[in-house]
């Protein structure tokens, strides 16, 4: 059986826990930005569900942050080092679908996503407002990535070390349109600033593609699965109280 | 032979016979080109695992739990992990009875050829008979496997799969319903496995399936709260083998019914163990979910370690312990 394996090529530290990896695989199966990768550690029953940054046809980048076990094992492996992956999992952005000038807003470790999605939108002509909240300037990462693609950046942190004071919720009033990745609470707080708009929601998954139900949601068309279905929504279809 | 397996179960299983492997079985009259099937609630309806590889390379395929209403089940987080395994919570969700006949079955049968067994839950006695009557009239179904064993319902479940009269009750009422084969899927959590065995073979099973999930917990340190949204989930995984295997080698000895052996299998060796505790067919079950290859895998392998064995023919092992 040919299973999908991915070789690392570069493995390390952008800001206090948050990591960039590299990696390459024959066949990188992401077709949007948004999707996320099933990365197999070692030691760890369960795969980590991991959103892709950047990605092309043989080659993809994922940052993520150390928040347990498994991601401390993922930190400390070296580029040559091979892991198990399904790549291409879940449903991306509708890039199509974005108006031109709609807001990106993404907080934390859901920033990195939001790379790939401006790049795909600046492909296709479109500008964009992006807003990004940080808890502190030490946890800046991708700040320079995104400066060389957008000329509109807001940038928040909760202890006002740099940039505006506040979080993304503060930036603007109202939207027409946004994207966003981030905390369920955050989200949930952008969701009545926001007409319509696609939102990248996270959960506590068992596969990864699907099968086990693990990650299942409410939503005004039935239940649906983060892993598959999402991770990216229209937002007007969450059932937000539910979440 | 290595091209073979790409495409098809029985020109496989032909194949690997004549070079003196024979895993074919048959399980009441249903003829299986392998032993294995992936295990139910593991595999949804087979639609997500088809974009990985050919569902026809398996021994059967166990669909998803129905039920005769459409249920979202318990609220998440659902899953939690642990040393050699995982814990789940999932609650029966599926899309209901006539959803699962018009759509899920159609659907699996485009893509797959081989037989497909229906397991099927419910909440009282009148409710598995009157699911497993429905459900007879689809000629694409070939098996039950009757989950009287659900630890994440808070009625019905484990609970009818722990008291023998009422699993003898169940069993009768969905013998009534069809002349097909009929499986009993059995909780673990119970004091004599054999017991409830036994029952359902009394009340006209034609085999056993076992084991499902242990009742289990997992507790967050920092929330002082059990990390599924239930206090108590699933546990399932290679930490649960030995114990089913036990507990099949004592169903084994207690019965004369064939057994599906299922908990915590992820190779060939694993088949082979389960096989010699007394199991006529397996399930994978969450090996599923963590690489989605598995089974082919094991499928590809089983001839092989066959021989190595030394084993022609599985027959020859079951239940030598």
């Amino acid at each position: 059986m040919d299973r999908e394996v991915s070789r690392i090529i570069e493995n390390r530290q952008l800001a206090g826990g948050i990591y960039k990896m590299t990696l390459e695989t024959k066949e990188c199966k992401f077709s949007r930005p948004g999707q996320f990768a099933m990365i197999g550690v070692e030691g760890k029953f369960l795969r980590r569900p991991i959103s892709v940054c950047e990605y092309d046809s043989d080659r993809y980048t994922i940052i993520y942050k150390v928040v347990g076990e498994g991601t401390d094992i993922l930190s400390r492996m070296l580029p040559g080092e091979k892991v198990n992956s399904i790549t291409g999992c879940g449903n991306g952005y509708d890039v199509d679908a974005i108006p031109d000038g709609a807001y990106l807003v993404a907080g934390g470790i859901g920033i990195p996503p939001m790379l790939g999605l401006m790049k795909a939108l600046v492909m296709q002509g479109k500008n964009a407002n992006l807003v990004l909240g940080f808890n502190s300037k030490n946890d800046f990462f991708l700040i320079e990535e995104f400066r060389n693609i957008c000329g509109n950046i807001d940038i928040l942190t909760a202890d006002g070390s740099n940039g505006r004071k506040g979080f993304v919720t503060d930036a603007f009033a109202h939207a027409d349109y946004a994207c966003a990745c981030g905390p369920t609470g955050m989200l949930k707080a952008l969701d009545s600033k926001v007409s319509r708009g696609q939102f990248s929601l996270e959960a506590r998954m068992g596969c990864g593609f699907g099968a086990c139900m693990g990650c299942s949601i409410n939503t005004l068309e039935g239940p649906m699965r983060v892993c598959k279905e999402g991770p990216v929504f229209d937002k007007e279809i969450i059932e937000w109280q539910k979440l | 032979m290595a091209e073979t397996i790409k495409t098809n179960a029985p020109a496989w299983a032909e194949a690997s016979a004549m070079a003196g492997a024979d895993m074919r079985v048959n399980l009441c009259g249903i003829e299986l080109a392998n032993p294995v099937m992936p295990a139910s609630g593991t595999f949804g309806y087979g639609m997500e695992y088809r974009e990985l590889y050919d569902l026809n390379l398996l021994g059967a395929i166990v669909t998803k739990s129905v039920t005769l209403e459409p249920r979202y089940g318990n609220e998440l987080p659902r899953i939690a992990e642990c040393t050699s395994g995982m814990l789940n919570s999932i609650g029966l969700q599926n899309p209901g009875i006539e959803h699962y006949m018009s759509e899920d079955i159609p659907m699996l049968r485009k893509h797959y050829h081989g037989p497909i067994v229906s397991n099927v839950s419910e909440f009282s006695v009148e409710g598995y008979a009157e699911a497993v009557g429905k459900l007879n009239s689809l000629d694409d179904i070939s098996m039950f496997e009757i989950n009287i064993s659900c630890p994440n319902v808070h009625h019905g479940g484990s609970s009818f799969g722990a008291d023998p009269a009422l699993a003898e009750e169940i069993t009768r009422a969905c013998r009534k319903s069809t002349d097909k084969p009929l499986f009993m899927k059995l909780t673990p959590n119970v004091t004599s496995i054999s017991e409830i065995a036994k029952a359902c073979e009394a009340g006209g099973a034609d085999g056993i399936s076992l084991i499902n999930n242990f009742k289990a917990m997992r507790i967050d340190l920092k929330t002082r709260k059990t990390i599924t949204s239930e206090k108590y989930a699933g546990l399932s995984g290679p930490a649960i083998r030995p114990i089913a295997m036990r507990m099949v080698n004592e169903v084994y000895h207690a019965v004369k019914l064939p057994i599906i052996g299922i908990g915590g299998i992820q190779t060939a060796d694993d088949v082979l163990e389960m096989i010699m505790a007394g199991a006529s067919a397996i399930e994978v079950g969450s090996a599923n979910l963590i690489d989605p290859w598995v089974c082919p895998q094991i499928i590809e392998d089983l001839p092989k370690r066959m021989v190595e064995l030394g084993i022609t023919n599985l027959n020859e092992i079951r239940g030598v312990v």
